[in-house]
């Protein structure tokens, strides 16, 4: 049947003035079309609107429908448009209404029972009970709308005709402290009525207790304001003071003269700018006087935040290959040349940056405190920024100076080979394979020369 | 001293949370308390229950356990030089607060936060101890966040995450520098290292690929942290540097920026003027655009001059006025990252351009109906009907 042909009604409404009676029925004659499930995804919602047209405009876009099955994807159509507006404000009341419903507490017969008073736009009460039956499943509650109401008994949902505002309690024994905050997380330097105005609408306000308070709170904002501005600020309290008084002097980072000392300074250094995004420092970790340092890069990403060194999978390499050419790992202390982490950050990721030459340097301070007090025999310079720092060196070349012990003026024997991550980033199995294998190579001419120096005393 | 009743104690410690900016209750695990004996839900989105003429959303109910404090911050008004009125609750008085307002509708939830008293350790667990009774005892369904006290033990922590659905630490300040001259006893290593251990926790929760055994819950709505603007005298440049670098360490939810405000008895260390709120916006903007819309900070931050962003107009516009070179863009046949950078093309509009344009050739009146103001965009695009007149003469109706 065409939509001109049909006047459409609610239970409330007076017969039209044309209406005919039941005879204009038509009969059905077999199959009526096909309605796509967007239409009644669209539909649950517009049916909710109040405006007496609803039924009519949505008959009229299924009976397009039946004609033009694309039409709800034309964005541009009037029809379409319409319902998407209707929808769209059955959905903000639904909003409103879970936001603003102010439930009062009543005891009846010795059991308490919530109930409130909401004026919704739209019919939105039937759709947005389950709701509250959700979030208040273990209360007993109802709400009550001047179209119909809802009521909630810990296991079912009913609902009854709807009501007046006198019908729900005028007062609630809660609500005072509720407009207290309301009143005291107000900000007064911060005051923008309009923010408020357009996401509490001034209509909702009469069902809001709170909103008595909305008025004078503007009115005092601006003094308010000026006041906490404009007033000095006050002696410290007696409390204050007597804390103040029994502080140890602060302490001055004097001379370390220990690794744990080393250790706890670190955190507070400021040698270079690093310190200001990493999450700490990073000291080296083993044993006191372990008589090998394998000296890296920097802290990763894992090493950063777990305050230790070579916990990463560049750390797992290390302990790969330490374990497996035969080096003693509680005679191995592991540190980095580069105490804080630098990165760049992308996203949800930091990527790794190799640090320059001045932080290098800046952190040389702390690695030779930790060369001083574990007075390791053997020092491993793993890559080439481990390398610089240890040799004072602007550049480093690993392939031409691994291999080979440097004997150091302090009496230390330094090797140099690559850092383990060195062999994480090489995409081919076989060139990944030859690196790995050069690498314990020069691991196991360590393990020789800690043998060696045993020998020698 | 005279025993504060229970209403001028919330006043007191509302009034003492209200500078703590974020009051978000979304993005939480879907629970409800259907089928039970308690109440509460969370069901994705986070509802704001009421306004207050400041614009803000009131979502959760926002307290201090305590505002007495051992720690002398200069911009917190619970500093202990402060003269502030103090007061403290108990933990069942804050668990009945939650309660009484959560039966009536008034809010989605707690944000429980504390000034610090007698250690670390002692504070956060009393705060454990609220989230804790409100859903074992009460079976409390709603929205929990914890501030995370930085030093507490990692044991707490992992307690907090157990109840909370966010937990949150304050870095503060947008430089470590401005943190120690204004907070002498924080340690913005330790507030980082709360971060880290928070993350390391999140990441356990929600393992990449699929777990063997179901990990344990920990706060699933994440964490967060926030920084004060205004107070020192760091540039926009060192603020968004400073959150690009917290979002890539720790899995951050949201950095908060909040406006420096004149609080009541301030210290006199401080710049004593109205809070700078499109200061505020504008950096919330940039913070978004760095997110969502694939910017740099340096990219953002060079949309202004000297490292501030530009107050007048949004970071998008400001970028694209000193990028003319790369405008016009052709809706019909730019890539997606070069179309998220046409002010006024939001993801859904570029998402709908290129929906569309695989049908047909899009003219200015297609583009028009899939963004909210064809005015702001027109001058940057080119449709299959439109060109701008001469190559991006943007007068002053683009930056109004």
């Amino acid at each position: 049947m065409a939509p001109s042909q049909i006047v459409w009604r609610t239970g409330s409404d007076e017969n039209g003035l044309f209406e005919g009676g039941d005879e204009m029925l038509p009969t059905p004659d077999g199959p009526v079309g096909t309605v796509p499930r967007q239409f009644m995804e669209l539909a649950a919602g517009v049916i909710q609107h109040s405006d007496p047209e609803r039924f009519a405009h949505l008959y009229r876009v299924l009976w397009r429908l039946q004609q033009d099955h694309q039409l709800l994807s034309n964005a541009g159509d009037k029809d379409n448009s319409l319902l998407a507006h209707m929808a769209s404000a059955v959905r903000r009341d639904a909003h409103k209404m879970k936001a603003f419903v102010r439930f009062r507490s009543v005891f009846e017969k010795e059991t308490e029972r919530f109930i409130a008073w909401f004026e919704p736009d739209h019919y939105v009460l039937e759709g947005t009970a389950p709701f509250f039956a959700r979030r208040f499943a273990g209360m007993n509650w109802g709400i009550v709308t001047p179209y119909s109401s809802v009521w909630w008994d810990r296991e079912n949902l009913s609902f009854g005709p709807g009501g007046r505002k006198s019908d729900v309690p005028a007062e609630d024994a809660v609500e005072d402290d509720w407009k207290t905050y309301y009143a005291s997380i107000f900000n007064p330097a911060r005051l923008k009525v309009s923010m408020m105005k357009s996401e509490m609408p001034v209509k909702y306000w009469r069902n809001l207790p709170e909103a008595e308070h909305i008025a004078p709170l503007i009115r005092n904002a601006k003094a308010m304001g000026q006041d906490m501005i404009e007033r000095a600020a006050t002696q410290p309290p007696a409390h204050h003071m007597r804390r103040e008084a029994r502080k140890p002097e602060p302490q001055q980072i004097g001379e370390i003269t220990s690794l744990a000392q080393a250790r706890e300074a670190v955190q507070s250094c400021h040698r270079c700018p690093l310190y200001e995004h990493a999450t700490q420092a990073v000291f080296g970790e083993g044993p006191e006087h372990a008589e090998v340092m394998f000296v890296g890069e920097q802290p990763g990403d894992q090493e950063d935040l777990a305050g230790k060194p070579f916990i990463g999978p560049a750390g797992q390499v290390l302990d790969a290959v330490i374990e497996k050419v035969g080096i003693d790992r509680k005679r191995v202390y592991v540190t980095n040349a580069v105490k804080h982490f630098k990165f760049e950050p992308r996203g949800k990721r930091r990527i790794h940056q190799r640090p320059d030459g001045g932080e290098v340097q800046a952190c040389k301070f702390w690695l030779n405190l930790e060369v001083e007090y574990v007075k390791p025999k053997v020092i491993v310079a793993l890559g080439a920024t481990a390398a610089q720092s240890l040799l004072g060196r602007a550049s480093v070349t690993i392939g031409k100076m691994r291999g080979a012990p440097i004997q150091m003026e302090d009496g230390t024997v330094l090797f140099i080979t690559n850092h383990p991550s060195y062999l994480l980033r090489i995409p081919d199995a076989e060139g990944k394979a030859r690196e790995r294998a050069k690498f314990e190579a020069d691991l196991v001419m360590v393990r020789e020369a800690i043998a060696a120096l045993e020998k020698t005393p | 001293m005279v025993a504060l009743t229970l209403t001028r104690k919330l006043a007191i410690l509302a009034d003492a949370a209200k500078y703590d900016a974020s009051c978000a209750s979304s993005g939480s695990e879907k629970r409800n308390s259907a089928g039970t004996k308690g109440i509460g839900s969370t069901e994705g989105s986070g509802i704001c229950h009421s306004y207050a003429p400041d614009g803000r959303c009131i979502s959760l109910l926002k307290l201090l356990l305590t505002n007495f404090c051992i720690y002398d911050c200069a911009y917190c008004i619970n500093r202990s030089s402060s003269n502030v009125q103090r007061a403290r609750f108990s933990v069942d008085e804050v668990v009945q607060l939650t309660l009484d307002f959560y039966r009536r509708n008034y809010i989605e939830g707690l944000f429980l936060s504390s000034g610090i008293i007698k250690s670390p350790d002692h504070t956060m667990e009393e705060m454990v101890r609220v989230a804790q009774t409100l859903r074992e005892v009460h079976l409390f369904q709603g929205y929990i966040h914890l501030k995370v006290i930085p030093n507490a033990s990692p044991e707490l922590l992992a307690e907090a995450g157990r109840w909370a659905d966010r937990l949150s630490t304050n870095i503060e300040l947008p430089t470590d520098t401005a943190l120690e001259h204004f907070a002498p006893e924080k340690r913005p290593a330790e507030i980082r290292t709360a971060m880290a251990r928070l993350r390391g926790k999140l990441d356990e929760a929600k393992p990449e690929g699929k777990p063997k055994a179901k990990p344990q819950k920990f706060a699933p709505a994440g964490q967060s942290t926030q920084m004060i603007i205004g107070a020192d005298a760091a540039n926009d440049s060192a603020i968004l540097t400073r959150a690009a670098g917290l979002y890539s360490g720790y899995n951050l939810k949201r950095v908060y920026y909040s406006a420096f405000s004149p609080i009541p008895d301030a210290s006199s260390k401080l710049p004593l003027r109205p809070p700078p709120l499109m200061r505020e916006h504008r950096l919330y903007q940039a913070d978004w655009l760095i997110r969502f819309y694939g910017f740099d900070v340096p990219e953002i931050v060079q949309g202004g001059e000297n490292g501030d962003l530009d107050l007048a107009i949004d970071p998008k516009l400001a970028w694209a006025l000193k990028q003319r070179q790369s405008f016009p863009v052709d809706v019909n046949r730019a890539d997606r990252e070069m179309l998220l950078r046409v002010p006024g093309l939001g993801i859904n509009a570029v998402d709908r351009i290129i929906r569309s344009r695989r049908h047909h050739r899009l003219t200015l009146a297609d583009v028009a109906r899939m963004t909210a103001s064809i005015d702001k965009v027109r001058p940057f695009i080119v449709t299959g009907d439109w060109s701008p007149a001469a190559p991006l003469t943007i007068n002053a109706s683009a930056r109004s």
